[in-house]
């Protein structure tokens, strides 16, 4: 599935095949791949993708680094990639520089807080952060008296309790007590926590929806090879019409999160529109991930329940990756309610904006 | 090979959301003048010839066509655009719809000149209505065990059989069906079949209505006895229908009238909701609109790679799976939401008359154009399993 037309998918997509082939990074029980895939995603510069030159990233266009987002989700990448540039971007809103080395966001739930003091201090905990634990260095939005901040934090001035999420990826709870960052600076106009959950929702979909497109991969290519009562089962209907469900799962993903990060790339404001699209992107792709993980696992049988199997990297994290940003859930309450607050009569025109 | 099932975030151009605000407009006016209630989907006004007689003088049946068959050589987007605001306001398209998608594609590209000169203008005019003849009583998904025959006769065919299911056939000025003129060979049993342009309404053919069960009368039995047919109704090859068949399957299985049938008991819902919802209602109606968007946007790829000139078969295909399943529990999913809908909701006996006829709806949806076993058997082929 490599045949891109756009270079930094396709350097991103070399580094993942060379460095990150799933079955081998599966087999290594002491993580020891990670140190070098790390190293080259942060040469070729992909980490910072969304921060600009003079802030001291590659400055990648938003849609590239979202394609770069769906690759790495083909390949279920366990490194902290996608919070890295998820924090560049963030900085970026600020024109603070980003450093080096691994990052993450705070808050990662839209239920949590971050608060600012006239004193310039943060406080605040935020929970199910991902890989707060790896990071050096954290991109958090805050909120005091004057409004929304955007700062970066020395992670070791946090405390952070570890934890791990459905997909066995750092999930962390970091918390803040009145530590002074590295720089603040008053966020744009406009901009608030709900931007923020809606463009990591969105590049969670788009994770999510790479995971799929590998799960049927494997799946179509499983089912050919597996034989029974003297049969591929890739020839039993009903085999069949599970794939063609799956495979309807995983384009749907797709869909609705390449849709939304089209809506983000050319979007001048985080409008109704983006919402709607970035909402819908990340209910639909939890969905998929139910469902069409669910099918994966049950074409493959016994083999893809184990460890050893590489199946589980991607429907665990597909899973996993449901929750951060604001699950389905979350986005279904506030979807609904932001139709039922425009009224019946504009629910169409809602719908057909896009 | 998942490359394949890429729909990439076709955008519809600005002319398209001119022309939206157009036909929005002309279907306030329609509405206002009583021609149709858009909250009444169950109605009896379901045929409404000088609608479309008007729909036809605003330029919006055969849009794609060329202009000397009556045409406007305008966009598959553009005309994907006029088909969802029509379909959304519940407005009576059955005398023009089959035509204006399917039947009039065919004759463009297998009728014989005078024929299209005939017969397209009075499409792209809203005069005349066409029906579908393809299942037979032992032939639906299995399009192939059709047994209706053609047998030639001098200057054309005698038909003799019985084609079913067959809607609007009652209202129809014309029919292309599939006939057998050979039998199937054995190397290929789709072999054997031809299309054929059909004029109703003319001895041989009798047409007996078939009650549905929300009650309506919409499709029909219609029995030809010695009905001749002439040479130059034959629709391209002679026993080759089957190469002809599949390509008109992208334009049938994934337009928006394929996941917004019953969308009208959405929209109520949210009346009957108001602007305050529950927890649970917000929820059930947020989940519903980001499935409906995602499937709207996989309709416009589609129609997208329509209008690039592509023949995307297994895409339309899942459009259609994921669309027909979707409108089909949602008035089941709007029925659970709607439990709770406060008594005094000045909308809740519309609501609930539409959900009663939805209801009823729901079972066709995916059964009719191609049933959801047989399009995940299309799409398992696309993925390479058959
Ligand atoms: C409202 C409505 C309008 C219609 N309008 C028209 C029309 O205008 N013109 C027209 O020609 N037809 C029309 N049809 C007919 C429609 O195309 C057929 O009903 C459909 O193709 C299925 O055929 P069948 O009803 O004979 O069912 P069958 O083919 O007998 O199928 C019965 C069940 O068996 C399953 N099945 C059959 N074969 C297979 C297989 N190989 N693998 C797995 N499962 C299988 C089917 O999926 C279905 O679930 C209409 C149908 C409806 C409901």
């Amino acid at each position: 599935m490599a045949e891109s037309d756009n270079i930094i998918v396709e350097t991103a997509e070399k580094i993942f095949a060379d460095l990150a082939d799933p079955q081998t990074i599966n087999n290594d029980r002491k993580d020891s791949w990670q140190a070098p895939l790390w190293q080259a995603l942060s040469e070729s510069g992909l980490t910072l993708s969304w921060v600009p030159d003079d802030l001291g990233g590659s400055g990648a266009s938003l849609a590239d680094g979202f394609a770069l987002l769906n690759a790495a989700g083909r390949f279920a990448v366990a490194v902290p990639l996608a919070e890295t540039m998820l924090a560049g971007w963030l900085l970026t809103q600020a024109k603070i520089t980003s450093p080096e080395g691994e990052m993450t966001v705070l808050p990662a739930s839209p239920r949590d807080r971050i608060t600012l003091d006239a004193n310039g201090a943060l406080s605040g905990r935020a929970r199910g952060v991902p890989f707060a634990k790896a990071a050096k260095h954290f991109a958090v939005l805050a909120h005091g008296k004057d409004g929304a901040s955007i700062a970066l934090v020395d992670a070791a001035k946090a405390r952070i309790e570890a934890g791990l999420n459905v997909g066995y990826d750092h999930s962390d709870t970091v918390t803040l007590d009145k530590v002074q960052p590295v720089a603040i600076k008053p966020a744009p106009k406009g901009f608030d926590q709900t931007n923020l959950m809606l463009m990591g929702g969105v590049a969670r979909s788009l994770q999510i929806a790479g995971a799929l497109e590998s799960m049927l991969d494997i799946s179509v290519r499983y089912s050919n090879e597996r034989v029974a009562f003297e049969k591929k089962i890739s020839k039993f209907q009903a085999v069949q019409h599970n794939l063609a469900r799956l495979a309807g799962e995983s384009a749907a993903a797709l869909a609705a999160a390449t849709s939304a990060a089209d809506a983000i790339a050319n979007a001048k404001s985080f409008d109704d529109e983006v919402y709607l699209e970035a909402a819908s992107a990340k209910i639909r792709c939890a969905e998929a991930a139910e469902k069409g993980g669910a099918i994966a696992h049950q074409v493959h049988g016994a083999i893809g329940f184990t460890m050893e199997h590489i199946l589980h990297r991607y429907s665990l994290r597909a899973l996993a990756w449901r929750d951060d940003f604001g699950s389905e859930s979350h986005w279904a309450v506030e979807l609904g309610k932001l139709v039922a607050s425009r009224g019946a009569d504009e629910l169409w025109p809602l719908v057909a904006s896009r | 090979m998942t490359a394949a099932l890429r729909f990439d975030p076709i955008r519809l151009p600005e002319k398209c959301e001119q022309l939206r605000k157009e036909v929005r407009a002309f279907l306030a006016e329609e509405i206002a003048a009583g021609t149709f209630d858009p909250h009444k989907p169950n109605r009896e006004d379901i045929d409404a010839p000088e609608f479309s007689r008007r729909v036809g003088a605003k330029g919006w049946l055969g849009m794609t066509w060329p202009k000397k068959y009556g045409g406007q050589e305008r966009s598959f987007l553009e005309r994907y655009v006029v088909t969802e605001e029509m379909r959304v306001a519940n407005a009576p398209t059955r005398r023009f719809f089959v035509a204006d998608r399917q039947s009039g594609p065919v004759l463009l590209k297998y009728a014989p000149e005078h024929i299209k000169m005939d017969i397209l203008p009075r499409i792209c005019r809203g005069e005349i209505c066409f029906a579908i003849g393809m299942s037979e009583p032992n032939s639906g998904s299995d399009l192939f065990a059709a047994k209706t025959r053609a047998t030639k006769t001098d200057g054309g065919y005698l038909i003799n059989g019985t084609k079913i299911w067959t809607s609007s056939a009652h209202i129809a000025d014309y029919m292309i069906a599939i006939f057998r003129t050979s039998p199937p060979t054995k190397e290929n049993r789709r072999h054997g079949l031809t299309q054929f342009l059909v004029k109703m309404k003319q001895p041989g053919i009798q047409v007996n209505p078939i009650g549905q069960i929300t009650g309506q009368y919409e499709f029909n039995e219609v029995v030809f006895t010695d009905f001749f047919v002439p040479d130059d109704h034959v629709l391209g090859e002679v026993d080759g229908a089957w190469k002809q068949a599949t390509s008109e399957l992208a334009y049938e299985r994934s337009g928006p009238e394929r996941f917004l049938e019953t969308y009208y008991v959405l929209t109520e819902l949210v009346r009957a909701v108001g602007p305050n919802p529950d927890t649970r209602s917000a929820e059930g109606i947020g989940r519903l609109v980001a499935q409906l968007h995602t499937m709207r946007r996989m309709s416009v790829s589609v129609a997208g790679m329509l209008e690039a000139g592509k023949e995307p078969v297994v895409e339309a295909s899942i459009v259609k799976d994921i669309g027909t399943v979707w409108e089909q529990q949602l008035p089941h999913r709007v029925r659970d939401l709607a439990a709770f809908v406060e008594e005094t909701a000045t909308n809740r006996e519309t609501l609930e008359r539409q959900l009663d006829f939805a209801i009823k709806t729901a079972p066709k949806l995916t059964i009719q154009g191609g049933t959801t076993e047989v399009l995940r058997g299309i799409i398992a082929r696309g993925l390479g399993l058959r």
